[in-house]
């Protein structure tokens, strides 16, 4: 895979990145000159979800997703092919996939650490991977004629695929960035979930989520209200709320208002995933997040693949991956599963480690809800119901 | 000697401050500190003669070794933050071997007088460096180099400085945790100032022992970097102070003894 993505200062330009005759035919240049700074900015996204930047070129475009580590929050970054300068996905057989790869997030972020001096130095980047060195390669050429070049390590993966249907939520909102960033403000940092709903008037309010263990005159509660006029399109079912958790939204919420995009929200019951998009011609970005399912919509509890039910909090998971496999296979029967590698366990590959291949089996299908640790209690689940995929 | 401007000398010792004590020598040019770790770098910060107001030396050179930690406090003991218009004034004295090394400070009407003891000068190392034997030669404009230190991986035990008439010219490569990283500076580059490369070489230096280098980096305007032929490195860096005067700051390194080989 080969991409050239163009920089804010094309001053600096050299001709070194040529690599052979084939490569030497021109490419327009995009109208997005600060295309290297939206990149960078979804890496300091994507940081702020997981511990692992996943790389999947498609002939749609290049991914970049992470998920964390109890499985309740996915995030996905698609680059069309018109983002880039260049991009050449790599070449497929009959029996070969686009490669992709995952490295570690620290090390991908440490190249994007200061954005505001790359915005202004970067001319043109680089990336290539080179599967026979184990090798992702990120060139930089910066001005003054300086090159950087990072050779990054990667790890092999399967594909991670969140599996969510935006169609099948019964709520949207389209709000832009700014709205829910102004909103966002008045939480504390450390504030961890916060209650979309709605309220008297048609109006919209997010309220921090306070654990019913929590005493209340200890605790302080925060509400806002928005009206409906705030926002570019308001689809919500009277009653209906979710709650979710916020650290993992802001780091969408700083991308979204970096790059003056508006954000649509889609949800259903509590319980089901929430899911944040990002729209534009060449970008296409995805968050979605578990959400607490309330007392009250239990009965509901899904059926598709009793995934809530798994009371496997994560230490124990190696040991309750028979059962938990075996509950997979049995309720996945009518679901039509994503395109990804067949289901049943692999041998691992030589390389590759025992929690390697725990990931390989989550993330074929849906992304379980496995239940952090402090929230298991009696029947209320952190569930993360599976629609049928989208592609 | 005495000094309009304590932060002349401050701010450049503090370029060399990476251990606790130095060594003074001072001579009718003018003052050098020397700052020496693991018996593998040395600093060197000098002042000349011409920079302070007044500079004199009884013998041909006084030497003595003194807490830089203790020094750089005292000679800023008035504050480290500049306001425009204020500085301190410096009067040092020194009356001989023995004797505790005098300062007097003042500012704004107050005056602090600190005595410093001294102490027997270790041997220095000579690097044995001198323009005849340098086999590559290039000067940078420092604002090239900053951004470039400050960001180095530290994770990688080495930093490994190719210089050559080919390509790639002048690199800087780390080896840390996540992979490898390669600076490549071109010979045409806007901020080579000076391009003399008669030879490939490729040299590893602990990148612990550089580090400290970053500092003198971001007080100066320019910077030459010299290897000879065993591989010793030399750092110049040309810094101006506030008044425009001219001081040079040095770093000599040397290479690391285990070199294996080079990951791509």
């Amino acid at each position: 895979m080969k991409c050239v993505i163009a920089g804010g200062n094309v001053k600096g330009e050299r001709g070194l990145w040529a690599r052979g005759g084939r490569h030497a035919r021109g490419a327009l240049p995009h109208p997005h000159t600060l295309s290297f700074a939206v990149l960078g900015r979804a890496v300091h996204s994507l940081s702020r979800i997981g511990d692992e930047l996943y790389l999947e070129p498609t002939e749609g475009g290049l991914s970049l997703r992470a998920v964390n580590s109890s499985r309740s929050a996915f995030a996905s970054f698609l680059f069309a092919p018109l983002f880039f300068q260049l991009y050449e996905p790599g070449s497929t057989g009959p029996d070969t996939e686009l490669f992709r790869c995952k490295v570690h997030m620290k090390s991908f972020l440490g190249i994007f650490r200061s954005l505001p001096s790359l915005e202004k130095s970067v001319g043109k980047c680089l990336i290539l991977l080179k599967p026979r060195a184990s090798r992702l390669v990120l060139q930089l050429h910066c001005k003054y004629g300086v090159t950087k070049t990072h050779n990054l390590a990667f790890q092999e993966c399967e594909r991670l695929q969140a599996v969510f249907d935006t169609q099948r939520c019964a709520s949207r909102l389209c709000a832009p960035a700014r709205v829910l960033a102004e909103a966002v403000v008045h939480f504390p940092l450390t504030l961890a979930e916060v209650t979309l709903g709605t309220g008297p008037g048609g109006k919209i309010g997010l309220r921090n989520y306070v654990e019913e263990e929590a005493e209340l005159s200890k605790t302080m509660v925060t509400e806002l209200w928005l009206a409906e006029d705030e926002f570019q399109s308001v689809a919500m079912a009277p009653g209906s709320h979710i709650t979710f958790c916020l650290k993992e939204f802001r780091g969408l919420l700083s991308f979204a208002e970096a790059s003056n995009l508006p954000l649509t929200i889609h949800f259903d019951e509590p319980g089901r995933p929430v899911i944040f998009t990002l729209d534009d011609t060449v970008l296409e970005v995805h968050l979605v997040l578990a959400t607490l399912s309330d007392l009250e919509s239990n009965s509901q509890s899904p059926s598709t693949n009793g995934v809530s039910h798994l009371p496997a909090p994560s230490d124990d998971f190696p040991d309750d991956l028979e059962s938990y496999m075996v509950a997979m296979e049995t309720s996945e029967g009518g679901l039509e599963g994503p395109p990804s590698p067949t289901f049943p366990l692999r041998t691992p590959r030589p390389a590759e480690s025992q929690p390697e291949e725990e990931e390989e089996e989550e993330e074929e299908g849906a992304v379980p809800g496995t239940p952090p640790h402090k929230k298991v209690r009696g029947g209320c689940a952190w569930g993360q119901r599976v629609g049928r995929a989208s592609s | 000697a005495s000094l309009d401007n304590a932060r002349h000398l401050s701010s450049l010792l503090r370029a060399v401050h990476f251990q606790d004590h130095a060594t003074c020598v001072a001579t009718a040019s003018g003052l050098r500190v020397t700052v020496e770790d693991a018996k593998c770098i040395q600093a060197n910060a000098f002042i000349q003669a011409e920079i302070f107001q007044e500079f004199s030396v009884q013998e041909e050179s006084v030497m003595f070794r003194i807490s830089l930690s203790v020094l750089l406090d005292c000679l800023t003991i008035f504050g480290t933050s500049s306001l425009p218009g204020t500085s301190t004034a410096l009067r040092m004295c020194y009356r001989g071997y023995g004797y505790p090394l005098m300062l007097f400070l003042e500012e704004g009407g107050v005056v602090t007088v600190c005595k410093i003891n001294t102490q027997e000068p270790d041997e220095l190392l000579d690097f044995d460096f001198c323009s005849t034997k340098v086999v590559n030669k290039i000067i940078l404009q420092s604002e090239g180099l900053r951004e470039a230190f400050a960001e180095l991986d530290m994770t990688s035990e080495v930093l490994q400085i190719t210089m050559s008439p080919d390509k790639p010219y002048f690199r800087l490569s780390t080896f840390g945790n996540a992979g490898s990283a390669h600076l490549d500076y071109p010979r045409d580059s806007d901020l080579m100032e000076a391009f003399h490369c008669t030879q490939t070489q490729t040299n590893r230096y602990k990148i612990s022992l550089l580090k400290p280098s970053t500092k003198a980096l971001a007080l100066s305007c320019k910077v030459s970097i010299r290897t000879d032929a065993q591989g010793f490195l030399s750092l110049q860096y040309m810094i101006r102070n506030e008044d425009g005067q001219i001081c040079f700051v040095e770093y000599y390194c040397c290479p690391d003894e285990n070199m294996s080989e080079a990951e791509l």
